[in-house]
Order: C-alpha cells, then sequence, then structure tokens
C-alpha cells in the first residue's frame, strides 16, 4: 500500500492491464470474433485482437495514469461534483448581447446564400432544435423522463398527413390543431402516469411511443400502414410551391413570373420554421423566469418540499408534460412538409434517443446547448457520412460518458440574479 | 389572545403494516401560541407532523384544520376510498372523486398549514430568493399568456412576490445571500431559510419539525425569537418538534408529550417538568417506580 | 376451444420466459432502485451467443444433443454473465449516488452501445440457429388438436429449474443472504462488512445469467433473432416485473406467466397485430391502478 502511495506500481498496471484484457477477450470474442454466417461463422481474428490490445493498452494507461500524483488530482476535481449553476450578479448584462442579433440576421440570410443541399440540412438542423427545446423543458427543466417523446413528434407529422387527406385541411391549419393535439394526448397520457415514480415514467412514456408507432404501422385503413402517407407543402397566401399548381390555384413561381425552382418551397419552409423556433425560444427563455417554470424546476429538486408549499405536482408536472408535447407536435408538422411524406420508420425509439441525446449534451435545461447540440448531432452525421452507421454508437457512448464526467451537459445552466430591495408584506 | 382552537386531533391512529406507529392521538393546538410536541425517540413525533400536513394518510382518527376561514379535515383532501354510500349519493361520490384525482398534501398548506422538514429539504440548485418566489406560486400570476407577454399586472405580481420574498429575508437575516444558491448555504442559514419559505405560503399555522437541531446555542436563541416573531408580529400559531428541553420550555405555551404512539401528558410547560408520566418516559423508570427531578 | 388451449400452452411458455428475463429486472430494482434499461439488450447478446455456440459446437463436429444443449447454456450463461458485469462495471458503478435521472440516462445509453455494437460486428442481417429439438405431442379434442412441441416442453422445464435454482441460491445460501441484506439496507449492510458493490456486482451478474438461459431456450424455440430484438422483450419483460411487483422474486415469475398467457390469448382470440399494444397498454393500466403489483409492497414515502 505504501508503495502504491508514493510511486507507480508497474506490476499493479500490468495485472490490470491483463485482467481487462482477458474479460475483452471473452466479451468481445463471441460476439466481434466470430461473425455468424448462416449455420456457421467466419472467424474474425484481426478486429478481436485490434480491440483486445486497445483495451489492455488503456486499461494499463489508465491504470498507470491513476496511480501518479496528476491522475489522482484528476480523479480527485471530478469526483467531487462541485460544478454546478451559479446565479448571475443582478442585473448582469452580458458581454456577448450583440451575438444574437448577428445570429438571427444570419439565420435569416442563409437560405440566400446556401445551396439547396445546404438549406435541406439546415432545415433537419431546426427540427430538432426544436424537439431538443421541447424535451429539454419536460427532461431539463421539469427532471421527468419521456422516452416516448418520438410520439408526440408522429403525432404531429401524422396529424398534417391525416388532416390533409381526410379532413382536406393544410399545412396552416394543421400547425396549431396538431400542437394542440400532440399537448392533448400529452395530457391523457401524462395525468395518470405522472404520480408516479419518476423511473415508471420513463418506461410507460416508451411503451407509449412504441404504441403510437404501432397503431400508425397496423391501422393500414387510416395510414396506409408501412407505405406512408403523402402530407401538403405550405402555401404562401394561397400560393403554391408546385411546378403545377391544383385546381383553382396559381403556383407560386407563376405569380411572381420566376422560374420554377424547387428551392422555394425549402426556403420558404425555413422562413416559417425559422420564426416559430424563435418564437419557440423567447417562449422558453420567459417560461424560466415564470412562476410555472419555477415551479418546474422545484419539482426537479424536490418533489415533497414542493407539495408542502401548496403545489399540486401532478398539475404542474402536466403542464410541463404537455408543453413539451406540443412543441413536438410543432416539429412534426415541419418534419412532414419538408419530406412531402410520411411513415412509421421515421417514429422509432432510435429517435427519441438522439433528441434524447441533444438534450444530454447540449446541457439540461440550457437553452444555447441544446440549440448547439442539436445542430452537431444532426449536422456532423451528414457530413461524415462514412461513420454513419457508427452514429447510435457515438449517441450511447457519448449519454454515458456525460453521465459519468458532466451529468449536466456541457453548457452550464444560470441563474438571474435580483438586487435587494427593502421588502414588506402586504 | 383568543382561544379557539386552530387544530383539533382525534383518534388519531396510524399504521404502517402491522407496525401501530401512532395508537389513539388527541390533542388541540390554540389560536396564537406556541406549542411543542415532545417525547422520547420513536415516541412518534414526526409521525403526528406527516399526518397533520398531509403526507401520511392516517389509518384512521380525524383531523380539523380550522383556518383560512373555513374548516378543513385533512384526510378527506387526501383523497379516501370510495364507501359503499357514496354510489348512491352523486354529490358525495364527485367530491371524493374530486379528491381523489386532484387532492394531495398541497391542499392542507392551502388551507393554511406549513410545515419545515427534519433533513432540510430546499430547492438546492436555485437560488435563495427563487426559493422564496415557488413558495408564493399559489399567490402570484400564474397566467402562461401574461407571464409571455410581460404585461403589467404579471409585473405588478412578480414585484410584488420579491418584495415579500426580502420581506422574510431580512426576518430570518439573509439578505446578503439573496443571490446565492440554497445549496451552498450553511447549516444554519439553510433551516433559517427554509423556516422563511414555509411563512413565504402565508399560513396560519406553522409546523417547524426540529428547527433547532444542529444549531449553536447563539443560533438557538435568534431562532427562539424568530418563532416569537412569528407569534406576536404575524399572529401565526407555531407548532415544532423539538429536542432542545430549554428552548421548549423557554418558549412554549403549550406542550404535548408522546410516548410509542400515545400521548401521556398535555399541558404548559410547569405542568410537563413536574409530570411523574414525562419524567419516567424521559429516564426510562421501571413501572411503579418513583422518579424525581 | 382448441385454439385457446393451444394458445394458453403457447402463453404458458413465453411467459415462463418473460419472468427469467423479469427477474433481472426486478432484482436490480430490488438493490439500487433503477431500472436496468440494458437488461432487455443483455437478453439479445446472449441470443447471438447462442449461435455463435452452435456453431461452434458443430464446427468441432459435436453432434449429440444433450452435449450441445448443455455446451451451449453453459458457454452462453458464463459470457452473457460476464457481459452483466461489465455493464455494471462501466455504465453504473461510477454513478453511484448520482442522480437517478443520470443513471437512467447511462443505462439507456448502454442499451444504444450494445444495439449498435451487435449490429456494426454482426451486421443488420436477420440471423438463425438449426433446429435441435423437433416432434410434438399431439392431443385430439373435438374437431382439433392441441400440440406441444418438446422444446416447449424444454422450456417450462429448464425455466422451472433455473428459478429453483435461483430460489435456492437466495433464501438458502450465505450469498443470497447478504443479497436481501442489501436490498432492504445497503447502508447498514456495508457497515457489517458486506462489500456491497461486489453484492450489486453479483445481482447483474445473476440478472444476465436468468437472461440468458432465456435467451438459449428462446433462440432455439424460434431459431431467428436480429440486434433489435432485446428491445420489446425487455419492455414485456418489464411489465412482468412490474405486474408481479417490482422488487418481489415469486412477483417476477408470476407476472411473466400471468402475461404470457393473457398475452397469447389476446393474439389468438382478438388480434395478433396488437399484441403488443395490448401488453404496454397492460404496463400503463397496472402502474395506474396498482402500482405495487401483485406481490409487492406498496412503497411508503419517506418524508
Amino acid at each position: 500500500m505504501s508503495q502504491a502511495a508514493t510511486g507507480i506500481d508497474i506490476k499493479k498496471s500490468a495485472i490490470d492491464s491483463v485482467l481487462a484484457g482477458l474479460i475483452a477477450l471473452v466479451v468481445f470474442g463471441p460476439i466481434v470474433g466470430l461473425v455468424l454466417d448462416g449455420f456457421a461463422f467466419n472467424a474474425e481474428p484481426k478486429r478481436l485482437f485490434a480491440i483486445v490490445a486497445v483495451v489492455m493498452v488503456g486499461r494499463f494507461l489508465a491504470s498507470w495514469f491513476f496511480q501518479s500524483t496528476k491522475g489522482r488530482d484528476f480523479l480527485y476535481k471530478h469526483t467531487s461534483k462541485d460544478e454546478g449553476v451559479h446565479v448571475l450578479a443582478p442585473g448582469h448584462k452580458s458581454k456577448l448581447k450583440w451575438i444574437i442579433p448577428l445570429t438571427i440576421l444570419i439565420a435569416f440570410a442563409v437560405p440566400f446564400i446556401a445551396s439547396k443541399y445546404v438549406l435541406t440540412v439546415v432545415i433537419l438542423g431546426l427540427i430538432y432544435v426544436l424537439l431538443g427545446l421541447g424535451l429539454n423543458i419536460v427532461v431539463g427543466l421539469a427532471g421527468l423522463l419521456d422516452l416516448g417523446f418520438v410520439g408526440f413528434y408522429a403525432i404531429g407529422a401524422y396529424g398534417l398527413a391525416l388532416g390533409y387527406e381526410h379532413l382536406g385541411l393544410g399545412f396552416w391549419s394543421m400547425l396549431p390543431i396538431a400542437a394542440i393535439v400532440a399537448a392533448i394526448f400529452g395530457a391523457i397520457l401524462g395525468f395518470p402516469v405522472l404520480r408516479m415514480h419518476g423511473d415508471y415514467l420513463a418506461i410507460v412514456t416508451l411503451g407509449f411511443g412504441e404504441i403510437i408507432r404501432l397503431v400508425l404501422t397496423n391501422w393500414t385503413d387510416l395510414t396506409h400502414g408501412p407505405n406512408g402517407m403523402n402530407a401538403p407543402l405550405p402555401t404562401f397566401f394561397g400560393l403554391e410551391f408546385k411546378r403545377r399548381a391544383s385546381e383553382g390555384h396559381v403556383p407560386f413561381h407563376e405569380f411572381f413570373g420566376l422560374s420554377y425552382s424547387s428551392a422555394y418551397k425549402y426556403i420558404f419552409i425555413y422562413l416559417v420554421l425559422l420564426l416559430v423556433v424563435l418564437g419557440v425560444l423567447y417562449v422558453k427563455k420567459r417560461l424560466t423566469q415564470m412562476p410555472i417554470g419555477r415551479a418546474w424546476e422545484a419539482l426537479r429538486e424536490d418533489e415533497i418540499a414542493c407539495r408542502s408549499l401548496g403545489l399540486n405536482h401532478v398539475l404542474v408536472k402536466l403542464s410541463a408534460f404537455m408543453i413539451g408535447a406540443s412543441t413536438g407536435g410543432l416539429a412534426g408538422v415541419f418534419f412532414a412538409t419538408y419530406q412531402g411524406f410520411v411513415n412509421p420508420s421515421s417514429f422509432t425509439f432510435f429517435e427519441s434517443a438522439l433528441i434524447l441525446a441533444i438534450v444530454v449534451l447540449g446541457g439540461m435545461g440550457s437553452t444555447l446547448g441544446v440549440v448547439i447540440a442539436a445542430f452537431v448531432l444532426t449536422v456532423a452525421p451528414e457530413l461524415l457520412r462514412e461513420f454513419a452507421d457508427y452514429r447510435v454508437l457515438a449517441f450511447g457512448i457519448l449519454m454515458v460518458l456525460m453521465m459519468i464526467w458532466k451529468p449536466r451537459g456541457l453548457v452550464r445552466m444560470t441563474r438571474i440574479g435580483v438586487s435587494a430591495r427593502e421588502g414588506n408584506v402586504k | 389572545m383568543s382561544q379557539e382552537s386552530i387544530l383539533k386531533v382525534d383518534n388519531l391512529v396510524m399504521h404502517f403494516g402491522g407496525i401501530k406507529a401512532l395508537n389513539d392521538v388527541n390533542f388541540e393546538i390554540k389560536r396564537g401560541t406556541v406549542s411543542a410536541l415532545i417525547g422520547p425517540n420513536g415516541a412518534g413525533k414526526t409521525t403526528v407532523f406527516n399526518c397533520l400536513t398531509g403526507f401520511y394518510k392516517a389509518t384512521g382518527g380525524n383531523i380539523m384544520l380550522n383556518a383560512n376561514g373555513k374548516a378543513t379535515s385533512v384526510i378527506q383532501v387526501l383523497g379516501e376510498s370510495f364507501q359503499f354510500s357514496d354510489y348512491f349519493n352523486p354529490v358525495a361520490f364527485i367530491k371524493r372523486l374530486k379528491y381523489k384525482m386532484f387532492g394531495g398534501s398541497h391542499l392542507v398548506n392551502r388551507a393554511g398549514l406549513a410545515r419545515t422538514f427534519q433533513n432540510i429539504r430546499l430547492f438546492k440548485e436555485m437560488s435563495v430568493v427563487e426559493n422564496l418566489l415557488v413558495a408564493q406560486h399559489m399567490r402570484v400570476n400564474r397566467s402562461m399568456f401574461a407571464g409571455i407577454l410581460k404585461t403589467k399586472g404579471f409585473k405588478k405580481s412578480e414585484d410584488e412576490a420579491l418584495e415579500r420574498a426580502f420581506y422574510w429575508l431580512g426576518v430570518v437575516d439573509l439578505k446578503e445571500s439573496a443571490n446565492r444558491l440554497a445549496g451552498e448555504l450553511s447549516y444554519g442559514q439553510q433551516r433559517r431559510l427554509e423556516i422563511a419559505r414555509a411563512m413565504c405560503t402565508n399560513p396560519e399555522i406553522v409546523c417547524l419539525d426540529e428547527p433547532a437541531a444542529g444549531l449553536n446555542p447563539s443560533e438557538t436563541e435568534a431562532l427562539t425569537k424568530m418563532i416569537r416573531i412569528l407569534r406576536d408580529e404575524h399572529n401565526t400559531t407555531v407548532l415544532l418538534i423539538e429536542h432542545d428541553m430549554g428552548m421548549v420550555m423557554n418558549i412554549s405555551d403549550y406542550i404535548v408529550v408522546l410516548d410509542h404512539g400515545e400521548v401521556i401528558a398535555k399541558g404548559g410547560p410547569d405542568d410537563i417538568k413536574s409530570n411523574p408520566k414525562v419524567i419516567a418516559a424521559y429516564l426510562g423508570a421501571e413501572e411503579g417506580e418513583e422518579v424525581t427531578l | 376451444m382448441d385454439i385457446i388451449l393451444q394458445q394458453l400452452v403457447n402463453g404458458l411458455s413465453l411467459g415462463s420466459v418473460y419472468g427469467l428475463i423479469a427477474i433481472g429486472y426486478t432484482m436490480v430494482y430490488g438493490i439500487i432502485g433503477m431500472i436496468n434499461f440494458a437488461h432487455g439488450d443483455v437478453y439479445m447478446v446472449s441470443a447471438y451467443i447462442t449461435a455463435v455456440a452452435i456453431a461452434l459446437l458443430s464446427f468441432f463436429g459435436i453432434e449429440s444433443f444433450p452435449v450441445i444443449i448443455f455446451g451451449t447454456l453453459i458457454f452462453t450463461i458464463f459470457v452473457t454473465g460476464v457481459y452483466g458485469w461489465v455493464i455494471e462495471r462501466i455504465a453504473y458503478r461510477p454513478l453511484r449516488g448520482s442522480s437517478r435521472l443520470s443513471i437512467l440516462i447511462s443505462a439507456i445509453g448502454m442499451s444504444l452501445i450494445l444495439q449498435n455494437y451487435v449490429q456494426l460486428s454482426q451486421g443488420a442481417k436477420q440471423q438463425g440457429v438449426p433446429t435441435l429439438l423437433s416432434g410434438a405431442i399431439r392431443f385430439d379434442i373435438g374437431d382439433g388438436f392441441v400440440q406441444i412441441t418438446y422444446m416447449k416442453l424444454f422450456i417450462l422445464f429448464a425455466s422451472f429449474i433455473g428459478m429453483a435454482a435461483l430460489t435456492y441460491i437466495i433464501q438458502k445460501t450465505k450469498l443470497g443472504r447478504m443479497c436481501r441484506a442489501t436490498q432492504q439496507d445497503p447502508k447498514m449492510a456495508s457497515i457489517l462488512g458486506i462489500n456491497t458493490d461486489k453484492i450489486i456486482s453479483t445481482v447483474f451478474v445473476i440478472g444476465a445469467t436468468m437472461a440468458a438461459l432465456a435467451g438459449v431456450l428462446v433462440t432455439l424455440d424460434y431459431g431467428g433473432f436480429d440486434f433489435y430484438v432485446g428491445f420489446i422483450i425487455g419492455i414485456k419483460a418489464f411489465t412482468a416485473a412490474v405486474l408481479g411487483g417490482i422488487g418481489s422474486l415469486p412477483g417476477a415469475m408470476l407476472g411473466g406467466i400471468i402475461l404470457g398467457l393473457s398475452e397469447a390469448l389476446f393474439a389468438g382470440l382478438v388480434s395478433s397485430d396488437y399484441k403488443d399494444v395490448f401488453s404496454f397498454s397492460l404496463l400503463v393500466v397496472i402502474l395506474i391502478f396498482r402500482p405495487s403489483g401483485l406481490l409487492g409492497k406498496p412503497e411508503v414515502e419517506k418524508v
């Protein structure tokens, strides 16, 4: 023991490394080393030994590092989880205030500079910003783990397609209706479930997300099942963005005397989406400074204390759940109109996991973090196509590592200070 | 001081599985007094508190809270199971259904009873002021639209809430710490903040669960003063559980002694001090043995 | 009539498999109070290991049925047990004492890692194992008949043995006593000299071995599987655990069998397209009306 305290015990590191190697061999051997091929298998020793070698070297270095003074300092710093939120001084003005209008300006300029491909990627990014913001209210602020968030996304997307096909409603009428319908579904699901223990909520919402997907897949009379449905494009004061408008309508390009380009519709979707995202960002910012937002956070911190202060915990949770759900519904409408088509395979659990990864990486409750994370996690896979297969693996590793090292996310949340005053009771 | 009772506990019984934690507890708290609930460890004091404040649903008995101008049955608002007769009486049925769906301990607070906790329960990652603002949730302007649009009414209501928060911060001497995180405060400060937070809900009776535990003598003295302020300046009834006998005897107008889930004595501090049953309970005397202090 | 009986037989074998997997959920929940989200994927991994084991054994020219079965069982249970240990070590132990939300997110991360890692190493296509045990007992009833395959009988027999062995370990051995003590009060248990970290690891390993047993049995019966099978069966096993009362071992087994039976009946009599919807809805309904399940104790809130 004294030896370990003074110097570095190479022997210990070596033993650690060999043990780790043995375990890696058992774990990876049958799955990585032997690949099933019909009822037989192909051996892949190279791959296996590469992984085992990486594990051994990694374990050796880790063992070595944590025995050194530096390593122990590092370990100490990260086990004493001191990093948290901090309160801004009253009247605090960020020096970076000018960045917000600048970003908004650039955001409005994007469609006129970027190529059509870049524009479609950015639209997708914004849809995930919307999803991330919605889930962040539920998970980050209210502390409720919702694993079926994709269900509300699906309700929004299918809402547009179903409303178009069965009721003849267009984008503009379905946008608010879908948000309301998603919120109602959130209420129906949430009311009985939200009085339970937090972990149960996770699994029930997960089940709910799957139910929605299974119903969409199997109810073929209504949804055409796996074949999917068509979703309408938005219109610009009644002008359509198609090459040839339906009867009695004028296409956008003819009205303005332009030649047809499919980019117009993306530009329009982008601008509408951007406005909605900005609106949601503003509402989110206001909510955190409103009684309801404070109640959500208080509930995340201590539910029992909240009840002792007269807050109805079920209704407070329900409001977070419904607002989150309606944001998810909005995102769904945009997703459907952007693709022009929806089918159930867009709404699997992986999608929920991706949205959760955005919230986790961006920081629970942090708005800026979520916006950045949404773009990083949706745009990066587009740029790195050859690594697309590893996307989910990367999300998984990211979630585990983030929870171990930085459970509050990369961007810390700050609280707003208030200036002192006399104080009196009326 | 009026002598009407604010809280009346009748035949309170609480069982956990087979364990009888409370056995027929009866007492009454007069409005505008400081009362204490004392007893040896495991006597059931905190269980009584949790029943009073609606965190445990009592197995039997009745708790009547007479505050905010009306009488509230604490057990009823938690939501009782349906009785056979309810199926023939729609009014009773709907009432019970309402409490079953929307009932809970929050209604006890809204009826005018606030509490603190033995192991402090603050919103640790929120600032001190925010802790107090959350406590005023039921009094401020909660309209979603007013808040998003920052209407005049909303601003005024928030302003009033801040005024009230700072007033109570002044009472508990935490004004300098207003913008710190609640979790960063020292133990004694956290205890005081919890009392301020309970007071922000504007209760008529406040239940303090071991407020002096872990405080040093000077802090205890400050606490005693604060409790007097609550009673004398705010006309608040105080009920406390406390082990610090010096403090209990010093400030209480009325004391209820609990042992093995039963009330063994009640009365003024002087009666309690000389009550042989109480002394026996504390010193663990054998049956029939005479003990004197 | 014959449909109902046939579905009861199918449901019973399905239910015992749910029960085996539910044990993993219920034990982990009992001891650290969290849902081991990656448990369904441990089951999925065990299906792959089963196929690999069978392929390995046939590669070495072993053809005797009992040797293949026992070889596969031992190999799969051992490797999956190691998986259970590694998962706990990587994704849960560093988070001891963190908030529940963090632990749950880490568990979801682990679940994604397992699915994607298996998909990347073994390919996304459906895999299969050869039929090792065929044949059935047939009963004629009126115009129809009910048949019980030998495989179904083997499933019932093997799950019974597995559950009995586990009950013995938990109730009668020193290890079991330490597990129960840790479940009741981890702090006190550690004061009394029980290495609670080790016990928690052991519980994960036990859960994984039970999932492995289920994995071998189901894989031999159904033949086909892919990297996604753990997801649905995981939720269903969790439903079984909740139905029986989470934290209770006999509850997990009972819950599994009830769920298996009711699901099979629903599939046979109402609609097989919606049988998963039925199970998930059942989960929601139980949680609303009886969150403590059939055999669980109601949770007393600590104030």
